[in-house]
């Protein structure tokens, strides 16, 4: 049974009218419906299963309905139509006091601009989840401790976040979801504010504590290679809709439609595409050990390099354990395709 | 043609109806008056009871301790007290430190629940409005007459008289901070699932507070400027001074009180605005 359960949740701002159902019902689209009505279709009868234990990202222009499909999710705005299943609940469906216990026992949010709060300190903000669950003071200081070194902020505990680079910060918030101990982590953008270097060494952290806890991340972001090196799974939003899910290796390979095609066009599959995305099954009958080994992490092109002197194929290892076989053919037909030179263009 | 237009009675309406809520709540007026009364005299007593050199000191004391790293403020302080010792006007002003502080209080505590709520409700804030403007914009003397109809003359109509004039800044600007948090921050604090009131304890407030200090700030200026206008109400205090001077045309003693006013507003302000920061 999937974690998460979207199940034809449309989300409309402004007014719910007939007319506004009866347009939906049409598959009018989002213009139309806002020339029509007024009304604003943020999130467009959206259909997503979401597993125990997947990274799975959400990306999309802004406008796309990204960041209100997240806060669907936790409820911090309220469905116009459907259902939302987490962990067999319908959440669409609690009252106030319900979803407040829900949202404590399952559900941690890291938001774009952090949103410690300035008056309390890194300590007291990590601990804030608990703090809200009238957890003894000892005890939720204890567990923020915790938390806080989990993300490297052990010694910072006293200093307030103003005081802390936007890095930083984010690990504070971070710490602070991983403090309330949830099953479910919502992140929402919460790279997006950082620079470069930086975004690359959280995605790296992130995907690391990710292999120690096995949460559900539902994460949102507006960068397709972050979508790329972090996501099990991906969901490409247009206009409210969810374009495309499927694996990185899908999403690059096979573009359900145009729209995920000029997105996909432009980016260096070889430093997008991991060695396990492509690789295939070893065959039992395979002397696996006579091919040079490849970590299953690793990126496409850093195969490039194993595939010298004749070496046709190699072995992936996940864990130091058999994964797979990457075969130089595939891996030379995967960074061609869609690349085909368009004769018009010239 | 307008001249025949008969006149609207609305101040008959006005005379009547606190004529009406005069003898109507007769039975809240008196006990207010009663013991706020009494509750005055008491402080009055028991700060005019400590010798005004001890006093100074415990002021710049305090004084240390709110403004922290200062040593300037302090000194200041402490010499402004013994002018106003030295001026002979010490027991002026006592009078109106304690209607001062006294107006600010209840200001305070009518004021930010207020705001609170203008803060949560739409429809409340619509209504509130006006009404604030309306009280700010009234020319402050007329607050006057209701309070002597209310409460005869003396102290307790002048707090009455100042806290009507005195809490809106306090109400807004509390209504102001609270809608001023980042929604960023206000959907953190739901996302944990804090209760309406751990959210309002535990985020809501603390944010705002610089924005609610700020207001406090202004309520207690204004607290201060009408307590020296409910002088003509029978209010002591330095007020009482200024109008004596003021109706037999001398110019030195009038001086000299209104340096006393301006120096209490200093140190009033001073120890407000030292808990307007937020770190």
């Amino acid at each position: 049974m999937s974690v998460i359960e979207i199940k034809d949740v449309t989300k409309v701002f402004g007014t719910y009218t007939k007319e506004v159902e009866q347009l939906l019902h049409n598959n009018a689209s989002k213009d139309e419906i806002l020339d029509a009505t007024g009304a604003t279709v943020a999130v467009k009868s959206a259909n997503l299963k979401i597993e125990q234990g997947e990274v799975f990202v959400v990306m999309g222009l802004s406008g796309s309905g990204k960041s209100t499909l997240i806060r669907l999710i936790n409820r911090l705005i309220e469905p116009t139509v459907g259902d939302l299943m987490i962990k067999g609940k319908n959440v669409a469906k609690l009252s106030a006091g319900e979803l407040r216990n829900f949202r404590r026992e399952n559900l941690s949010m890291v938001f774009q601009n952090f949103a410690l709060f300035p008056f309390k300190t890194i300590l007291e903000n990590a601990a804030f989840g608990l703090e809200v669950r009238s957890i003894p003071k000892k005890d939720r200081l204890e567990k923020a401790r915790h938390a806080l070194e989990l993300v490297g902020l052990g010694g910072y505990e006293n200093q307030k976040p103003n005081q802390l680079s936007g890095g930083m910060q984010q690990r504070v918030g971070l710490a602070r979801a991983l403090a309330s101990d949830t099953d479910i982590l919502l992140m929402d953008e919460a790279f997006s504010a950082l620079d470069p270097l930086i975004r690359k060494e959280m995605q790296q952290e992130l995907l690391q504590l990710q292999q120690k806890m096995q949460k559900t991340i539902v994460f949102i972001t507006h960068d397709l290679d972050e979508a790329l090196s972090i996501g099990d799974r991906i969901a490409l939003m247009k206009d409210g809709e969810i374009a495309q899910v499927g694996t990185p290796e899908e999403i690059v390979t096979n573009p359900a439609n145009d729209y995920v095609k000029a997105f996909v066009k432009d980016i260096d599959r070889s430093k997008v595409l991991k060695v396990k995305h492509i690789m295939r099954p070893a065959n039992p009958q395979e002397n696996t050990d006579a091919n040079p080994a490849i970590d299953a992490e690793a990126l496409l092109y850093e195969s490039y390099y194993s595939f010298k002197n004749g070496v046709r194929e190699l072995t992936v290892k996940d864990k130091g354990e058999v994964a797979g076989i990457v075969e130089f053919e595939h891996v030379f037909e995967v960074l061609s395709i869609g690349n085909e030179v368009e004769e018009d263009v010239r | 043609m307008l001249d025949n237009l008969p006149r609207l009675p609305l101040s008959e309406w006005t005379s009547d109806f606190v004529r009406w809520v005069t003898s109507a709540f007769d039975f809240i007026f008196d006990p207010i008056n009663n013991y706020l009364g009494t509750l005055m005299n008491w402080i009055i007593n028991i700060l005019e009871f400590i010798p005004p050199l001890i006093f100074i000191l415990i002021v710049m004391g305090l004084s240390v301790i709110f403004m922290k790293k200062k040593i300037l403020s302090p000194i200041l302080i402490g010499i402004g007290l013994l002018f106003i010792q030295n001026q002979g006007l010490w027991e002026n002003f006592i009078d109106t430190t304690t209607l001062v502080i006294i107006s600010g209080l209840i200001s305070i505590v009518i004021g930010v629940p207020l705001g609170i709520l203008m803060s949560k409700s739409d429809v409340f804030e619509t209504i509130m409005k006006p009404i604030l403007d309306l009280m700010q914009t009234m020319p402050a003397f007329v607050y006057l007459i209701p309070a002597v109809a209310f409460f005869g003359i003396g102290m307790v109509p002048g707090v009455f008289a100042s806290v009507i004039f005195a809490s809106p800044p306090t109400i807004r600007l509390t209504n102001l901070g609270i809608r001023q948090i980042s929604t960023e921050l206000i959907e953190a604090s739901d996302s944990f699932g804090t209760t309406p009131m751990q959210k309002l304890l535990k985020v809501q407030l603390p944010l705002a507070r610089p924005s609610i200090m700020a207001g406090i700030n202004q309520t207690i200026m204004l607290a201060l400027s009408m307590v020296v206008i409910a002088s003509m109400i029978g209010a002591p205090g330095l007020g009482t001074e200024v109008l004596s001077s003021l109706q037999r045309a001398q110019v030195g003693p009038g001086f000299v009180a209104g340096l006393g006013i301006v120096i209490l507003a200093i140190i009033i302000d001073r120890f407000t605005q030292s808990g307007s920061t937020n770190k």
